[in-house]
């Protein structure tokens, strides 16, 4: 019995002297990704504010988010999420509204209303940091003369083989139509009406019978590691990780690439919200944007912070403006995921998605 | 003692030393009895009760009533309750909302309902939130206003889809999870072609998990029969080899599988040796049905195995001598003697397979691809993605109707006494 209660009050302090040990807990998507961040924002915060972090993994959606607010017990202060997830953390109430006047100028003067690239400081309870892209990628090993356009994925004849897709309708259905011919400025308009979702689908189905699906962002660099497919979409990002840290052959097409935000939001009731805040605004400042790029592929999202992007951390000599999504020669042809034709359209889609995979 | 004995009446019924009648004094030695057997439970029948029952209750309570729209728009309900559905929608519904977007707009609450109607008509979040907007600075009549706005206020189905989701008691999830939509007008029609797709898996679901319950069975009645039959050493032997697999965690076993059978997996590349499968077209049997039935039958064998085994124990060895003594072939000595025997060591295997495989739902959504997912994929999906826990709770709702539904008949037609564990 006498055990019982020591270790009953034992576990009772170690949760208190949890609670209390960090001023910050700021949860992200774990791996390279969660690297990136320690070093360029956490370790320099720390450094400065003397506020302890601890970082959390989570594998994205707002599951968790909803749960901890609806139950009134959050724990998080500051979370990593994709933009349709901001969206929609910010319609269902699950983030706190954030005070964009709290942003700091960009390091050349520009004030932060103006500094983020056109279309990514939007939400009103998020901050954007990385524009990130959804590209395709081939094995160079395999494929020498390789594919240069979105159409020459939908290729079998030219390039045959398995083909790795992303099990959601997202990015996929974009794809399908710029491979079709749809400029990439037009394609939502398309989308917009039942032909142009029926015309999406016929071409997803021209290679349906060859995909494999992925889920994971890890998945697709080892598909095309294992030989599984012959290219696949995947995040460029993991692809950059798998040519420059483990040297493989991987080519990625910029072509029709569908890029993407990740955010900061605040969980409404986050515990710690002044510390966050000050974190947030701390992160999202120009030079940690650009230390970020230092360490993964994605582009920082604020116009400030490009001329100061350098070399890839582990590999002096990398330069790491050309990686990103956002350098020019792979923005020629690029679409920006609208965040409120999904927000509108998702669960019609994800629906007819999910049915046309069944069939 | 002799004093309290002669206090005792000599007449009436029977009582005990202290003077109460016995069948009261043995009422009362019963009842602190069965308190102090309840009060031993009662910490477990709390704890299933307030972490199991309870809040499987609470969660498919959503499944039937949500307030989002009802608990945030004041005004609208019941007008639109009050409305036929097919008429135009009256200039007081127009101005009603007005008012309602306003308020909602001023309590940060108007993406949720945005969201909600969203569910019953594609778009309306958008149409929504610019309205919401808009509304403060809007000057009646209101209806040509909103509709100046956006002309997608004129679209009769948004009123329809507004007024589905202003119902707060509602049937539209449990329709949904059936593939049927329940309209404004208060009808429940088919889901449109393209996107029937919940009973297509509730089926699929049923077929994987039946097939999965026969082959195991199939698998494990043999093995099942070697170890309670062969010399004790052997048989521990083997039971370790049943028992390995069982500890060990079942995504080591799922990913095991995925390194076999993978297009240039073990399996597929001995194929290749042996000039049974060309190299260029190698055999698919992961990440599809094929890959779900291959992994959940090893992985839920040692359910079906161990219950069997410790029935086929029990039965004496004695039977089967006795059958074949009396003339009995080998087949009828195990179709009519030994067989019957091992049928509530069976029903418990099936049942037990079956109940695990139908809520299966890491192992399919590993190796499942895009036709070896199960309901509970979906489940999973509308809980972590999508966010429509209204309809998860419907179709995790609907799933366990259905679970009990077959528990029901089999134990119309097995009979649940049936039943041996061990």
């Amino acid at each position: 019995m006498k055990l019982w209660i020591a270790v009953g009050a034992a576990s009772v302090l170690a949760l208190a002297g949890a609670a209390k040990a960090e001023d910050l807990t700021v949860v992200s998507w774990g791996g390279a990704y969660t690297k990136s961040q320690v070093e360029a924002y956490h370790k320099p915060f720390t450094a400065k504010t003397g506020k302890t972090i601890v970082s959390e993994d989570y594998n994205g959606g707002l599951a968790e988010i909803k749960a901890q607010v609806e139950a009134g017990n959050v724990k998080w202060d500051l979370v990593d999420v994709e933009l349709s997830d901001a969206v929609r953390a910010c319609d269902e109430g699950l983030a706190e509204p954030i005070d964009k006047s709290i942003l700091p100028a960009g390091a050349d003067g520009t004030p932060a209303s103006d500094d983020f690239i056109a279309g990514t400081n939007e939400v009103d309870c998020a901050v954007p940091t990385i524009i990130w892209s959804t590209i395709y990628a081939y094995d160079s090993s395999k494929i020498s003369d390789g594919p240069t356009t979105m159409a020459d994925f939908f290729d079998l004849e030219k390039f045959p083989g398995k083909r790795g897709l992303r099990k959601s309708p997202k990015a996929n259905l974009e794809m399908a139509l710029m491979a079709d011919g749809v400029a990439p400025a037009d394609v939502y308009d398309v989308l917009g009406t039942s032909e142009g979702v029926d015309r999406a689908f016929a071409k997803l189905d021209t290679i349906k019978s060859e995909v494999v699906w992925w889920e994971a962002g890890a998945q697709p660099p080892q598909l095309l590691a294992d030989g599984e497919v012959a290219m696949t979409t995947a995040y460029n990002g993991r692809i950059f990780n798998a040519v420059a840290a483990e040297d493989k052959p991987f080519e990625i097409v910029w072509d029709g690439q569908v890029w993407d935000l990740d955010l900061w939001i605040i969980p409404k009731g986050a515990p710690n919200k002044e510390a966050a805040l000050e974190f947030l605004a701390f992160s999202t400042a120009t030079e940690q944007l650009a230390g970020q790029a230092a360490w993964i592929s994605y582009g920082p999202a604020r116009k400030s912070s490009v001329d100061l992007i350098g070399d890839y951390a582990t590999k002096p000599g990398l330069a790491m403006g050309p990686q990103m999504p956002t350098a020019p020669a792979n923005f020629e042809n690029a679409l920006q995921n609208d965040f409120e034709f999904w927000a509108d359209n998702q669960d019609e889609l994800n629906e007819r998605f999910n049915t046309w995979l069944a069939n | 003692m002799a004093t309290t004995m002669d206090h005792g009446e000599a007449s009436g019924p029977l009582k005990a030393a202290d003077g109460t009648p016995l069948k009261r004094k043995l009422a009362q030695a019963m009842f602190v009895s069965r308190m102090r057997a309840l009060g031993l439970v009662a910490p477990l029948l709390a704890f299933v009760l307030a972490a199991f029952i309870l809040p499987v209750i609470i969660f498919m309570f959503r499944g039937i009533y949500d307030d989002t729209y009802a608990a945030r728009m004041p005004n609208t309900p019941a007008l639109l309750a009050d409305w036929d559905g097919a008429s135009e929608p009256t200039e007081a519904m127009y101005a009603a909302l007005v008012q309602d977007l306003i308020h909602a707009r001023e309590t940060r609450e108007i993406g949720r309902v945005a969201t909600r109607v969203n569910r019953e008509f594609s778009g309306a979040r958008s149409t929504f939130t610019k309205a919401a907007r808009r509304a403060k600075n809007m000057e009646p009549p209101f209806k040509e206003a909103l509709i100046a706005a956006d002309d997608t206020w004129a679209n009769l189905e948004l009123w329809q889809g507004m007024k589905v989701a202003a119902q707060s008691l509602t049937p539209a999830f449990y329709a949904a999870a059936l593939d049927h939509k329940y309209t404004g007008t208060g009808e429940i029609i088919a889901q449109d072609e393209e996107r029937r797709i919940h009973v297509r898996l509730f089926l699929r679901t049923l077929e994987i998990s039946l097939f999965v319950t026969l082959s195991t069975l199939l698998l494990g009645y043999p093995i099942a029969y070697l170890l309670a039959t062969l010399s004790t050493r052997t048989s521990n032997l083997l039971l370790i080899l049943v028992l390995l697999p069982f500890w060990t965690s079942i995504l080591v076993r799922t990913t095991a599988w995925i390194a076999m059978l993978q297009s240039q997996g073990v399996l597929n590349d001995l194929l290749v040796f042996f000039g049974v499968a060309q190299d260029d077209a190698r055999w698919s049997m992961i990440y599809n049905k094929t890959g779900t039935l291959i992994a959940m039958t090893h992985i839920l064998l040692p359910f079906m195995i161990l219950p069997l085994y410790s029935v086929m124990k029990t039965i004496p060895p004695s039977f089967v001598r006795a059958a074949k003594s009396l003339g009995a072939t080998n087949w009828t000595t195990f179709w009519r003697v030994y067989f019957p025997n091992t049928v509530p060591g069976i029903g418990a295997g099936a049942l037990l397979v079956f109940i695990l495989a139908i809520g299966y739902y890491i192992t399919p959504a590993l190796v499942g691809g895009e036709d070896g997912q199960m309901i509970s994929n979906f489940i999973d999906f509308h809980m972590r993605r999508s966010l429509n826990w209204s309809l998860a709770a419907a179709l995790g709702g609907t799933l366990l109707i259905f679970v009990l539904f077959l528990y029901w008949l089999y134990d119309r037609i097995v009979g649940i006494d049936n039943m041996k564990l061990g």
